[in-house]
């Protein structure tokens, strides 16, 4: 997008050049995002019998990704800037992954707590310990996931001497997308069965 | 215990834009937990299967408007209004076409699929007819809402670029699942 010369940014702000570049991206997404979208399907029975778990399902669409952007775009800024070395020791790494995770525990115990509440109001209420355990070990693992994915997505792009900005958080947002209900109704099944 | 400080400062930074984002989210699984809309799942099969697609999407048209206006502006190559300028319309045009264009995908491609996996299915025009409704909507507020706000930060001195993620998390969220419901009334009405 970084376009100077004038015919040049013109061209990039047609109507065609937009489409062509995003909308086959848009394609190739919708239908990796089919795959999370046949687990729902396929759970069909248990979401619509226990709607408060589709009250989770937002939140666990966006929030891995939210969580992996952050991440992310920290540990470009500080490769560009040069204070981060991909070593297992490194400490401005960790010191970023901790604060991730305590991100994430805060937040998805918000969230067990806060859709508890729903629940009593708008369909058959579920036990708090069942859902608190859903939304604290699915968003735990998907905090994981979008660590491991950050981190690795970071290296990669930098490795290959892309500019992480523009190719590591589109990655991780939307893998984390696609995964957040995938791990979502894993971890539901095995509690509610 | 510098890491651990470190740590700290960050989580105290980033929590504020994560609990708007986690309260969008509830709000947006309220929806879609309420009566009306687990009706609506049961009497259109299909509507689970390209809930995922129309959500996630939606950060990817609208996120990437607003990246680029907010480009646009830092380059000096837009003005921060709402004007005729070819640059704003191509893009605001672009936009529509995206959001409603990949809206009207995703039906015919979950239809394709429950065909093919010979599951029941809503009727085709039923599908297209709830993502053309809702992806109409949704692309009209979400793009006059993302400018309005890139505009009104950028005027106060805010750098949009980080704003616009969590904006239109927060907005795709909340806007999209009210007019998937609302698309469902509607078009529950008319079938």
């Amino acid at each position: 997008m970084g376009a100077t010369d004038p015919d040049e940014s013109v061209n990039t702000w047609s109507v065609r050049s937009i489409v062509a570049t995003m909308f086959p991206i848009l394609i190739a997404l919708s239908i990796l995002e089919m795959g999370s979208g046949y687990v729902l399907e396929e759970l069909e029975a248990t979401y619509l019998a226990n709607p408060t778990l589709l009250v989770l399902v937002p939140v666990m669409i966006g929030m891995g990704g939210n969580l992996g952007a952050i991440l992310s775009s920290r540990l470009s800024t500080r490769l560009h800037l040069g204070l981060l070395e991909f070593d297992p020791r490194d400490e401005v790494l960790w010191t970023n992954v901790l604060a991730i995770l305590g991100l994430a525990a805060t937040i998805f115990t918000a969230l067990g707590i806060v859709a508890w509440l729903v629940g009593q109001f708008i369909a058959e209420p579920m036990a708090l310990v069942d859902l608190m355990v859903i939304s604290v070990v699915s968003g735990m693992v998907l905090a994981g996931l979008a660590i491991v994915l950050s981190v690795l997505a970071t290296y990669v792009s930098y490795k290959q001497g892309l500019d992480p900005d523009d190719t590591t958080i589109p990655v991780v947002t939307n893998v984390c997308d696609i995964l957040g209900v995938i791990v979502l109704s894993g971890v539901a099944i095995v509690v509610l069965n | 215990m510098a890491a651990r400080q470190d740590a700290w400062r960050i989580y105290r930074e980033s929590l504020p834009i994560l609990v708007v984002s986690l309260a969008g989210g509830v709000f947006a699984g309220s929806v879609l937990g309420s009566e009306g809309m687990t009706a609506g799942f049961e009497r259109f099969p299909g509507l689970l299967l390209l809930l995922p697609a129309f959500l996630a999407t939606r950060g990817n048209v609208y996120g990437a408007l607003g990246a680029r206006i907010s480009s646009g502006l830092h380059q000096g190559m837009i003005d921060p209004e709402f004007s005729w300028d070819r640059r704003l319309v191509n893009a605001v045009a672009a936009s529509f076409i995206n959001g409603i264009g990949i809206s009207v995908f995703i039906a015919v491609l979950s239809w394709g699929l429950l065909q093919v996996l010979s599951r029941e299915s809503a009727r085709l025009i039923e599908l297209v007819g709830i993502m053309l409704v809702s992806g109409v909507l949704t692309s009209f507020t979400l793009i006059f809402g993302m400018l309005a706000l890139v505009f009104a930060s950028y005027e106060y001195g805010l750098d949009p670029d980080n704003l616009i993620g969590p904006i239109v998390t927060t907005l795709g969220d909340i806007f999209g699942v009210v007019f998937l419901f609302v698309a469902i009334t509607v078009v529950g009405v008319i079938f």
